[in-house]
């Protein structure tokens, strides 16, 4: 498959992410839309790393071409993780003061 | 290396420390010995002795820079501590906790100074965040806390995703993560460009430049005021030093383009911060716009990029930390952080409403002060380049601006009645205090003081 696909595909992903943060209310959907954008980056990460691998066949580093890209997918899903713990926390907080995830809420601030 | 293996180790001893200590006052003085042993090491890197000498594989590289840039944010950080150690144990339940994620912010900044790879970039800017998140929501029952850190969580992951994505365009384009060696391309594709303009949006979004800079005034205002002094000065000042490495790295394939971008970057900035400082009526929410206007100045570095801008830089990391660390250490100690709040200060406490004073003069930028310096050598830098010199002028203008709604808060201090509530100070606050207020008048005497470190 052209690697025009995977672009094309990881970059539809991530603006359904960036809508999905601008325009939803509730704070673990936009939550989920962050993800969606970091994983489109993963996508497309994995995708250029394939890429520079085949391009790579037949020259002396054929076997490390590439790498680099899907070590960087790992580093990406750890510090997901983290933030993703870091994020509920503080959203489960807010539950806790105000028994809603609605980020209309958040508007004292503006005065 | 030193600073990154160190603060690291830091921040896990001062985790121990509170599970088997429970005398808070001690945390505070741990804390300031840690970071002092921190300073110590890290000067000592800089005169060439590292205690860790460890193969990064080029992914890291060490320059005078970077490490003098390390030594400013660890002082900084120590004044911040000593300064505000007995307002950080009202911040929240846990202070020792606050003191190691203190700890884990020093290691992003260690990280995102010296990386010459985006993996690096990538690993820092969230070793940096990640703890920030948590301290702007320390205090978990003041629902203006919790939300300043849902916003502030919520921008910083969408700005993360957005500097992913540009970091794998870049990767797309180029087959590396390096920065320099990316850099060397002849010609621009427009992955990479897109790429490049992702990542500098993402940056944008961290220390706060115009259009991206909406999050900052809701966030440093609803978080307590300990924790807001240490997000808008050290942190911010890191988040140039990332910037400039790698605007500095990947000149070459940018051009003239990226100048108008940068410019119009700098001017949006500038006028939102200032323009809409001036209305505002807490002084809280003034120093977060103040913040925003004085991201502008420093945005001049990263559009000169030369030596007299990377100096400058350095300049005005350590004069504006200084000085919006002590104006915060007082604010901390008042109830009431309005304007009015102010009224008739140098009546009940003359001495450190002179020192306060000195403060904002140094941030307006007048001649004695650090402040003074650090934008001179920002707005020479840009003169140096020879390139838009309107944007000099729109720099002074702003300047002068900026020297309104400072005064205000001087005129306040010492020409209106009133009676402020202050929680008690000790003398060895004040004695600090005045250190760094000469702090700040030697940078404005001598700005080579601090300048001679990174040529010797």
């Amino acid at each position: 498959m052209p690697i025009t696909y995977y672009i094309v595909l990881s970059i539809v992903l991530f603006c359904i992410g960036v809508v999905g943060v601008l325009t939803r209310r509730n704070a673990i959907i936009i939550f989920m839309s962050i993800e969606l954008m970091l994983n489109a980056a993963n996508l497309l990460l994995v995708a250029f790393s394939k890429m520079h691998n085949n391009s790579a066949i037949g020259t002396a580093n054929a076997a490390t071409a590439g790498i680099d890209g899907q070590l960087f997918v790992f580093f990406i899903m750890v510090v997901a993780a983290a933030e993703v713990c870091v994020g509920l926390s503080i959203i489960v907080m807010m539950y806790r003061n105000t028994h809603s995830v609605d980020v209309n809420f958040l508007n004292r601030l503006k005065n | 290396m030193n600073t990154i293996i160190l603060s690291a180790i830091f921040g896990v001893v001062m985790m121990f420390t509170g599970i088997f200590i429970h005398n808070r006052s001690v945390y505070k003085t741990v804390s300031a010995v840690a970071l002092l042993v921190l300073l110590v090491f890290n000067i000592a890197e800089s005169h060439g002795s590292a205690i860790f000498n460890i193969d990064t594989a080029n992914f890291l590289h060490f320059d005078p820079f970077g490490l003098l840039f390390n030594s400013i944010c660890i002082f900084s950080t120590l004044i911040y501590v000593m300064l505000s150690g007995r307002d950080l144990e009202k911040a929240g339940n846990n202070t020792a906790e606050v003191h190691a994620l203190i700890f884990f912010v020093l290691c992003g900044i260690g990280i995102v100074t010296s990386y010459t790879n985006l993996l690096m970039l990538f690993i820092g800017i969230e070793i940096l965040s990640i703890p920030l998140y948590i301290l702007t929501g320390s205090d978990k029952k003041n629902l203006k806390g919790n939300e300043a850190a849902l916003k502030y969580f919520l921008m910083g992951s969408f700005s993360t995703g957005i500097l992913l994505m540009g970091i794998a365009m870049l990767y797309g384009s180029g087959g590396t993560f390096m920065v320099e060696r990316v850099a060397k391309e002849g010609m621009l594709s427009y992955l990479s460009a897109l790429g490049m303009v992702l990542i500098f949006i993402a940056l944008s979004f961290k220390v706060s430049a115009a259009p991206f800079h909406f999050w900052t005034p809701d966030v440093y205002d609803g978080a307590p005021a300990v924790i807001t002094s240490f997000m808008a000065t050290v942190v911010k000042v890191a988040g140039f030093a990332a910037f400039i490495r790698l605007i500095e790295g990947r000149l070459g394939s940018m051009g003239s383009q990226s100048d108008r971008l940068i410019g119009i970057v700098i001017i949006l900035t500038l006028a939102f911060g200032n323009l809409t400082a001036v209305f505002q009526q807490s002084v809280k929410r003034m120093l977060a716009y103040s913040s925003i206007a004085q991201a502008g100045f420093m945005l001049f570095a990263l559009f000169a990029v030369n030596d007299a801008a990377k100096e400058g830089l350095l300049l005005y990391a350590a004069a504006y930390s200084l000085a919006t660390i002590g104006i915060f250490s007082v604010l901390a100690k008042m109830d009431d952080m309005t304007l009015e709040g102010f009224n008739g200060f140098s009546k009940s406490q003359p001495l450190i409403a002179a020192l306060l004073a000195i403060f904002l003069l140094s941030l307006a930028g007048i001649p004695l002060t650090g402040g003074f310096f650090a934008k001179y050598y920002m707005l020479a830098s840009v003169v140096k380049t020879g390139k838009y010199l309107g944007l000099v002028i729109v720099g002074v203008l702003f300047a002068a601006v900026s020297a309104y709604y400072y005064f205000k808060v001087i005129q306040a201090m010492y020409f209106k009645e009133g009676n402020i509530v202050l929680a008690p100070v000790t003398n060895r606050f004040k004695y600090l205090l005045v250190f760094v207020a000469f702090l700040i008048v030697l940078l404005g005497v001598f700005p080579n003081s601090l300048l001679s470190f990174l040529y010797f």
